[in-house]
């Protein structure tokens, strides 16, 4: 444990250090479209890519959990639980390749860019989701979701009033997880990208190849920055709802 | 009637639409990727040749095991799949030995030191992982903290190299993937009933013996699933090796890289891929089969 805090310690010393010099790299970072771009597209991407792996993922986890037997359930699970562990490179390579031949065969998609990191990004991302979302959807009591068709509510119904509600905090939750995780991608996002789309991580990763500029310690001060705060933002979410949850049980027992 | 049938009731709906996608950008790729290794690299685009083959009404099969035979035939590839188990496996073995204490120390705390814990190991992985990895550049660097401050010190007069080597791979890699395995044995630890251990150490046992013969045994599916989550991405990874190892550290995910994106030959990077898969598919299987388990104890 003290090992993890000293090297956060180490790692955010560092590039304070290096980037406390002046401000004149923010200035040149802020300057730099092709980076700028690249930080766009990022944004874009991790957005899009954890609303539509929320939505996957949740609808995943239902299956898992609620729905007892069905043909094809355990391909099911290894399906879900396989991009858990999977090598980039090899998750990476495979859907290049699905994406080569599909663009052959049926013309589409016609280059690789923002939609193909999308699909790649959110095949991984649902995963992710499933087992946080799978975890709560278990805690949860199921009795309510009864109650709710006994008196006449539709499933879809149920499902919306009922079950969402309950579980919006693990759907937050894995939305940042994947957040996180699309914007951190790099060898993924570097097969299934075509030339001209570059996303953050691949400038950062071609820059920190060729040698270090503070330009780019400039960016993980800022990058830091950012996520501190978001980090802190989840905490807060999380801490409040745990206080007000306990207040709850405590209206219900006296 | 019939037309009811046609149409896809909600529950086969609602299985149907996770299910395809999983099945269209997950499990129909590696059917591709098997397909693409048994082909011959060619200037193309794309640069490889089909496998089958329609013409005149014929259906040709064209399968290329030269891909194969030139994998088991160059050292270098030989090399690199031993490489890459062999850091997996340290890796996950200084992962187990680091994290079990932490995910022990964590699970025994009260619950508002917790919260504080598990939110220090989750920390450091919200941030860029690029950025921890290039951190660690500046620390291990010949000029970096490590040296700069025990030359200070006066413990060494030469900067020790530490950077491009496989130590700093280690460094790396296991710095990264400690919290895949402190979160499962967490998890695991946390329900474990405290009675058990009151009883045993009650009648009698040390310490010692109730954590071997208590403690470890009922973790053991948090110890697999965390080996599991750090062994097997480890083996194909990529980044770290590039960015802190030298030309010592032989890993396949960088040759598979390498080939694909240097080299252009598709054809051997998914034969690269597809060995990596076969090596792997007993881990991933075995990390299936806890996984299951662990949702079927839980529901």
């Amino acid at each position: 444990m003290l090992i993890l805090v000293i090297y956060s310690f180490n790692e955010s010393r560092l590039v304070t250090v290096w980037a406390g010099f002046s401000t004149k790299w923010y200035g040149e970072l802020f300057r730099d479209e092709q980076l700028m771009s690249a930080v766009w597209m990022s944004l874009r991407i991790a957005f899009t890519t954890s609303c539509m792996a929320v939505i996957l993922g949740t609808l995943a986890a239902f299956i898992m959990v609620r729905f007892r037997r069905f043909r094809g359930k355990t391909a099911f699970s290894s399906m879900m639980t396989a991009p858990l562990v999977m090598p980039d490179v090899i998750t990476g390579l495979s859907l290049l390749l699905l994406f080569v031949a599909m663009a052959q065969v049926v013309g589409w998609p016609a280059d690789r860019g923002f939609l193909t990191i999308w699909i790649a990004h959110t095949t991984f991302c649902m995963a992710y989701v499933a087992v946080v979302v799978s975890s709560r959807l278990r805690e949860m009591d199921i009795s309510i979701e009864e109650a709710a068709m006994d008196l006449g509510a539709t499933p879809m119904k149920t499902f919306f009033l009922i079950t969402i509600p309950v579980i919006a905090p693990a759907l937050v939750a894995g939305w940042l997880l994947s957040f996180t995780l699309s914007l951190d991608d790099l060898v993924i996002a570097s097969f299934v990208s075509g030339p001209g789309s570059t996303t953050l991580p691949m400038v950062v990763f071609s820059s920190v190849r060729l040698g270090v500029t503070p330009k780019i310690n400039a960016l993980a001060t800022l990058i830091i920055l950012a996520v501190s705060l978001a980090a802190f933002f989840a905490w807060y979410i999380a801490h409040r709802n745990e206080k007000r949850q306990r207040q709850n049980a405590s209206n219900y027992s006296e | 009637m019939n037309l009811k049938k046609l149409i896809p009731s909600g529950r086969s709906l609602v299985i149907g639409i996770p299910y395809s996608w999983l099945a269209l950008f997950f499990m129909v790729p590696f059917a591709l990727v098997a397909k693409i290794s048994f082909s011959e690299a060619e200037i193309a685009i794309p640069p490889y040749t089909e496998v089958f083959r329609y013409v005149d009404e014929t259906l040709t099969i064209a399968l290329n095991l030269g891909n194969y035979i030139f994998l088991t035939g160059d050292d270098l590839y030989v090399a690199a799949y031993w490489g890459s188990i062999k850091i997996a496996f340290f890796s996950t073995l200084f992962c187990l030995l680091l994290g079990y204490p932490m995910a022990y120390a964590m699970a025994r705390a009260d619950d508002k030191m917790k919260t504080v814990l598990l939110l220090l190991v989750l920390l450091p992985s919200w941030t860029s992982f690029l950025i921890r990895i290039y951190a660690w550049i500046g620390i291990l660097k010949n000029n970096g903290l490590i040296n700069n401050l025990l030359m200070f010190v006066g413990v060494i007069d030469d900067p020790i190299i530490m950077l491009n080597t496989n130590f700093a791979v280690y460094v790396g890699i296991v710095y990264a993937y400690l919290p895949f395995m402190v979160l499962p044995l967490y998890a695991n630890l946390v329900k474990l009933d405290g009675s058990l251990l009151e009883a045993s150490s009650d009648l009698g046992a040390p310490p010692w013996k109730t954590f071997l013969t208590i403690t470890l045994p009922l973790s053991k599916a948090g110890i697999i699933a965390g080996s599991m989550l750090v062994f097997i991405p480890v083996v194909g990874e990529f980044v770290i090796p590039e960015l802190l190892g030298g030309p010592e550290t032989l890993m396949i995910g960088k040759v598979l890289w390498q080939e694909f994106f240097n080299n252009r030959d598709w054809p051997i990077a998914a034969a690269l891929a597809i060995v990596m898969l076969v090596l792997l598919s007993v881990p991933i299987a075995w990390f299936h089969h806890y996984q299951a388990k662990e949702m079927e104890a839980e529901s």
